[in-house]
């Protein structure tokens, strides 16, 4: 287990309070302008050598997405927005990180201004954390009072507004483009990639985006130092990561542990056991609902972090620990999780709008027993039309799921479903002009 | 998608009052000048709190005109976003999240409750016009399930009995407390904590 004088969020369970004293007394805000007067090549080197790959699912490398932003500011001003519009069923960290250690968020945004030049930072929120949104405003109020925000802030003469917008109930602006759509004032449907937002981005100007678990980071990394973050964990997968571990197990919660812990200790020592005992465990969803799912045998062994995890064809996502037990019908839950991405398609591509709600109700079926023996294959094959076929990743997002419940429990689905199809082929059709190529062995 | 449509029943006028309009243009200076349209999805949630909960077609109008931009970008928003109701849900909306990790913990049991005491179908007022529900997706607070959201407040770790007295209070005209019902703090492991002790202990 994690040492607690590594944990970064010692605030976590909001045992202390998250106003900007105590917040002091945890270490932020200390020296603030020391971190700034190293330069702009510092940070963004130091961010290079912790390894810190973005905690919003992609993992992408966040030291290398700053150095995207323009060297020089020109005409039109760089910004800093932070995603915090947290939908993805399973994932419930950021809420945390923003009721609770609202100045580490704060404070990052400060730094990565700097680093990336903004003067503004717009923080986007899903709408549903209207009450957590508040405590933020509090904390950001708080800041502008103390002078850690508004010109000069905290004596690091950068001058940096940070803003609050509040999303409406949209799982897909969740994805940056679509989140950038939003805070235009417009529908959140994805845009077409690239121009990549760090050259074209908020009102057509670069614009820097980044989930608030990695933002808030930033900080203790500084002050610790890129070699201490990245000697936790593994190679390429360092650092800790707020892990959300729910549905059947004893005791859900989240907890901040190391990467590459495996995932038998988080479910037994942190969340209690699975209910009624590891051995009725069925599935575990990895990373959040888009993630394919992971069969109990795999479960014993496996460790939590991105490339362990797709090497297993499935994914780290936002750490959002579904446990799935052999109470549960695994075909259901399933059908549940296409029915949210069929609720939440924007609507912009095709393959996506329709692929989405066909996919849900093949499975609400064959959940029921009602679907034929020929649909289980045609259900991979719709998946496959969707996946890759989509202007942002919300196809692959919605068709993985799917396609790991038929990598691993097709078996389940075939024992179910045994209709006769619909349609019969038949072999000799007499007025049939190319009766020639139904004669072929694989017609 | 969703489907959602407007109320067949509009008032003909709308507009807001002092502390709406003090509102929306403190909303509307947040954002860079030529760049008003950012503030829509806020003044709809402002139109919303002004007019009970729900936003009639004459608030998207004058909104738009408010804005400057047109009226059918702002259609377009609000109909858009599922947080934005565009018919009467009653003065306590009650939203019930359904999805997988909340359904595999009970969800179902919660949505009886509501059948049982607000009303039979989704997004219908109760008999006395003060609230109604609806199955939601997603809400964000996956270790808490199955949780439910009365306006703005979050009600977690729930069961159909905690969930019933919940309901009977709310059709009381009280507002009952927010939070975990079954007493843990946040998102910790209940009785079962193994980290940050110090701080616990502190």
């Amino acid at each position: 287990m994690l040492k607690d004088q590594d944990r970064i969020f010692k605030n976590l369970y909001n045992d202390m309070g998250s106003d900007v004293v105590s917040s002091q007394k945890r270490g932020d805000w200390v020296n603030t302008k020391e971190i700034t007067d190293k330069g702009r090549d510092w940070i963004i080197n130091e961010i290079k050598d912790s390894q810190l790959r973005g905690r919003g699912g992609a993992g992408f490398p966040t030291g290398l997405k700053w150095s995207f932003a323009p060297k020089e500011v020109g005409s039109r001003p760089h910004y800093l927005v932070i995603n915090g519009d947290e939908s993805e069923p399973g994932t419930c960290k950021d809420r945390d990180i923003l009721r609770f250690e609202p100045h580490k968020l704060i404070e990052g945004c400060l730094i990565a201004s700097y680093a990336v030049q903004a003067h503004v930072c717009y923080i986007y929120i899903r709408g549903e954390y209207f009450v957590d949104g508040q405590k933020l405003q509090a904390a950001i109020d708080e800041a502008y009072e103390k002078k850690l925000l508004g010109k000069n802030a905290a004596g690091t003469g950068w001058d940096l507004d940070i803003y609050i917008h509040y999303g409406a109930g949209a799982y897909i602006c969740g994805e940056e483009t679509a989140l950038l759509e939003s805070i235009e004032g417009k529908k959140g449907q994805p845009r077409l990639k690239p121009p990549f937002p760090a050259l074209i981005g908020l009102y057509g100007c670069p614009t820097i985006i980044n989930n608030v678990e990695t933002i808030a980071v930033v900080p203790t990394i500084l002050r610790r130092g890129g070699k201490w973050f990245a000697s936790l964990g593994r190679e390429k997968n360092t650092g800790t990561k707020i892990f959300c571990i729910s549905g059947n197990v004893n005791t859900p919660c989240n907890v901040e542990e190391e990467m590459n812990i495996p995932l038998k200790e988080l479910i037994e020592v942190h969340a209690g056991g699975v209910i009624g005992g590891w051995d009725n465990l069925q599935a575990v969803i990895p990373g959040g609902s888009s993630m394919p799912l992971i069969p109990k045998e795999k479960c014993e062994t496996l460790t939590m972090d991105f490339d362990s995890l797709m090497a297993e064809k499935s994914g780290l996502g936002t750490a959002g620990i579904v446990v799935i037990n052999k109470d549960q019908d695994i075909i259901k839950c399933m059908a549940r999780i296409a029915r949210f991405y069929k609720h939440e398609s924007c609507g912009q591509c095709t393959p996506c709008r329709e692929g989405s709600g066909w996919m849900w109700r093949m499975l609400e079926r064959m959940a029921k027993g009602d679907a034929t023996k020929d649909e289980v294959d045609m259900l991979g094959d719709v998946t496959n039309q969707i996946a890759g076929h989509t202007i942002c990743a919300f196809g692959e997002g919605s068709s993985w799921p799917v396609q790991g419940l038929l990598r691993h429990f097709k078996k389940e689905i075939e024992k179910r479903n045994n209709l006769d199809p619909i349609v019969q082929k038949k072999n000799n059709i007499p007025y049939l002009v190319d009766q020639h190529l139904l004669d072929k062995k694989n017609a | 998608m969703s489907l959602r449509r407007p109320a067949k029943n509009q008032p003909e006028n709308f507009e807001f009052d002092s502390s709406s309009l003090e509102a929306a243009n403190k909303i509307v200076s947040k954002y860079p000048e030529g760049k008003q349209q950012s503030a829509v999805m806020a003044l709809l949630y402002i139109a919303q709190r002004q007019n009970a909960n729900w936003i009639p077609l004459a608030a998207m109008k004058y909104i738009a005109k408010f804005l400057d931009m047109p009226y059918i970008k702002v259609y377009e928003v609000a109909t858009f976003y599922t947080m934005y109701n565009l018919s009467p849900v009653g003065k306590y909306f009650i939203q019930v999240c359904t999805t997988t990790p909340c359904m595999i913990r009970g969800a179902s049991k919660l949505v009886e409750a509501c059948k049982e005491k607000i009303s039979e179908n989704e997004c219908e007022l109760s008999n006395d016009k003060s609230c109604s529900w609806m199955e939601v997706e997603c809400l964000g607070a996956c270790v808490n399930a199955p949780m439910m959201q009365i306006n703005d407040d979050y009600y977690e770790d729930l069961d159909k009995e905690k969930t019933l007295k919940i309901l009977d209070k709310i059709l009381n005209g009280e507002t009952p407390k927010p939070g975990s019902y079954r007493g843990r703090i946040n998102n910790e492991p209940e009785n079962n904590r193994k980290t940050l002790m110090d701080y616990k202990n502190a």
